[in-house]
């Protein structure tokens, strides 16, 4: 699924030692893993370059068989909406969308992902709002939020539409950025476990960041950055 | 189409700032084809105002000054023409009619105008219009007045009203003659011509006021009197001779020893030139005759300038609702960056940035366009009262001319290029952005 080796990352060029130095890294599919390590310890610069958002410096990058690192940035582009979900830390969501059509848009830029969700769906008009509300019930967010305005919900609801809209049109690798960082413990315990329900479903390899440890023990699989990082 | 939604959303909610740059480009857009609209109609008001007419004779002085003075009533011309010589010119052959005016009286402010009544039935304005009665009738008696629609509405007259009619130009004249009041028999449409702030005396009524045969006031004589004496003489044993055939008629011409002017028309286009070279040439008088056409467009060539200022001077208010547009939309994007990073962290490619703020610059445009047309009808509609009455300028409101449209296709295409600059930039917006904004 996820397969890293030699890789390297400096932000310029004229950087001494890279911000990143990973020897070899390798998610298999289906997986859930945490990924955690200090403030600093290079967790954005992995995300950044496991969602092709930047490019190795150097060695090898490559999701589900595909080697990032020599597409072009528009096949990059096409390739990150089709096939990775990503729930970001602040859950970047458009405040003048409704929840539904927040989520909606997480497939209206992939044909990949809009075409699964209308193959299992008789009728094309509503398939994606029906499964926006399947999620979001899924999630836990209950009906009458719906339609609401994005702004007008609470930090916990937001972060569930965020979830549904990573989750439409079931990519095959879910990013989680720090998403629980502003929940309490029990809520972020919740929540996670709804991940995995979701990523179950949608038969999805999910990638879970924090720097918060006490949530190691919930998944089967935690990667400690520090001890991946190569020592230069 | 999502991005048609998008942009359809995103407007709403930026609707405050949103309005505003389309009420600068609406306001634009109205006053672009108000002035446009005011300038042409100016323009066709301008020689509509007299038409039919192929000869203005005066005496001799410049072509713009004898049509300013015989059509516009503007300044005036210290001679005139002798009747005689009105009577040989217009007895030539192919002359189908013509109109004699006396000016350089006054009412109230409003020139006084001594015709006959081949003037009710010969004058002609815009597209060879008549003169038309809104009340009454031509006069037919010598105390009989007709006025224009705009000295009626002004001074507040109305059919049957008796006014005092004074000599000389101006607001106060010393020659009062409180004993010879005129009755009010007609009251004329509106032409949108200085016939609209005239008051339409008899001939005869010319010397009344000037105290001729009805008046026994020996001190009002003039100097051209004497001048024409000899004339004068003349002039009696001519008039004679058709008093007997045309009783009332001549009641109305009376015996006049010079009139302003004359306009005539000819049976054929033919006799205009030939008969003009001969007033050009006539030995006993100096005279002028002009084509009133060929003048009108010289005076408003004259007038280009005027013409051109308006024009530049709406393509400015264009220009700098415009670059308002562009402010706004460049101002708007730094504001928007978390917004079109959000999109582009969903899935949303460069282009789609690129269309999305095309299309939204190009919906403010079209909405400021129509809400523009919209104001510019109101205006026109509210204002083309106080043109006609103030300025002489008749607007019409009729459907927008091919010109008008292509004037709001042309800022409309300025508005979608303008557009551009902004979505150039949100397409080189990159996606790191997106993926590490700050909450």
């Amino acid at each position: 699924m996820i397969n890293l080796k030699n890789v390297t990352f400096k932000w310029h060029k004229s950087d001494s030692s890279p911000t990143l130095n990973i020897k070899e890294l390798v998610i298999e599919k289906g997986e859930h893993i945490f990924l955690h390590g200090p403030s600093g310890s290079g967790k954005s610069t992995l995300l950044a370059i496991l969602a092709g958002i930047n490019t190795a410096t150097s060695g090898e990058v490559s999701i589900l068989d595909q080697n990032l690192t020599t597409l072009s940035n528009t096949t990059r582009d096409v390739f990150r909406a089709d096939h990775i979900g990503y729930i970001f830390q602040n859950f970047n969501l458009l405040p003048y969308l409704t929840p539904i059509e927040n989520i909606t848009l997480g497939c209206e830029f992939s044909k990949s992902r809009k075409q699964k969700i209308l193959k299992k769906s008789s009728n094309k008009n509503s398939a994606l709002q029906k499964e926006a509300i399947r999620l979001l019930n899924a999630l836990g967010l209950t009906a009458q939020y719906h339609h609401k305005d994005v702004a007008t919900l609470s930090i916990g609801q937001q972060q569930r539409v965020a979830a549904a809209r990573a989750f439409i049109g079931s990519p095959e690798l879910i990013i989680a950025d720090e998403p629980t960082s502003a929940l309490d413990t029990n809520n972020r315990e919740s929540f996670i476990k709804l991940l995995f329900e979701q990523a179950k479903l949608s038969n999805s390899t999910l990638v879970f960041v924090s720097h918060d440890e006490t949530l190691k023990p919930l998944f089967n699989r935690s990667i400690d950055l520090i001890n991946l990082q190569e020592q230069v | 189409m999502i991005l048609a939604k998008l942009a359809y959303k995103s407007l709403l909610n930026r609707r405050a700032s949103v309005l505003l740059t389309l009420f600068t480009i609406a306001i634009s857009v109205m006053l672009l084809l108000s002035i446009e609209r005011v300038r042409i109609d100016a323009k066709s008001s301008f020689s509509n105002t007299i038409s039919g007419t192929d000869l203005i004779v005066g005496a001799r002085t410049g072509d713009i000054q004898l049509l300013l003075s015989s059509v516009f009533r503007i300044g005036h011309t210290n001679n005139g023409v002798s009747w005689k010589s009105y009577q040989y010119i217009t007895s030539q052959r192919g002359v189908k009619w013509s109109i004699p005016i006396s000016l350089g009286d006054s009412h109230k402010g409003q020139a006084v105008l001594g015709t006959t009544l081949d003037y009710f039935s010969h004058y002609r304005f815009a597209k060879k219009q008549n003169l038309t009665f809104n009340k009454g009738h031509p006069f037919a008696a010598i105390n009989e007045v007709v006025l224009g629609s705009e000295v009626a509405n002004k001074l507040g007259y109305k059919l049957n009203d008796s006014i005092v009619i004074s000599h000389g130009m101006g607001n106060t004249s010393f020659h009062h003659h409180d004993d010879n009041p005129f009755k009010v028999v007609g009251i004329l449409n509106p032409t949108g011509t200085p016939v609209d702030k005239t008051l339409h005396i008899p001939l005869a009524a010319i010397d009344l006021i000037h105290g001729g045969k009805a008046s026994l006031e020996h001190e009002h004589e003039h100097e051209h009197e004497h001048e024409h004496e000899h004339e004068h003489e003349h002039e009696h044993e001519h008039e004679h001779e058709h008093e007997h055939e045309h009783d009332e008629h001549n009641n109305l011409v009376g015996h006049p020893k010079q009139i302003t002017a004359f306009l005539m028309g000819f049976n054929s286009p033919l006799y205009t030139l030939q008969i003009r070279r001969n007033i050009n040439q006539y030995k006993p008088e100096a005279l002028l005759g002009i084509m009133p056409t060929v003048t009108l467009k010289e005076l408003w060539e004259m007038l280009a300038i005027v013409e051109k200022i308006l024009l530049l001077f709406s393509a400015v208010v264009v220009l700098v609702s415009l670059l308002g547009m562009l402010t706004t939309l460049l101002a708007n994007l730094s504001q928007r960056r978390r917004e079109l990073a959000i999109l582009r962290s969903v899935g949303a490619r460069p282009w789609h940035l690129f269309t999305l703020i095309s299309i939204e610059s190009l919906l403010t445009t079209l909405l400021g366009c129509l809400v523009g047309s919209a104001l510019y009808y109101l205006v026109i509609f509210s204002a083309s009262g106080y043109l006609q009455s103030h300025a002489g300028i008749s607007v019409n409101i009729t459907m927008l001319s091919y010109y008008e449209l292509g004037l709001i296709g042309v800022i409309m295409a300025a508005g979608f290029v303008i557009g551009l600059i902004p979505a150039t930039r949100a397409y080189f917006y990159s996606l790191s952005d997106g993926m590490s904004i700050k909450a």
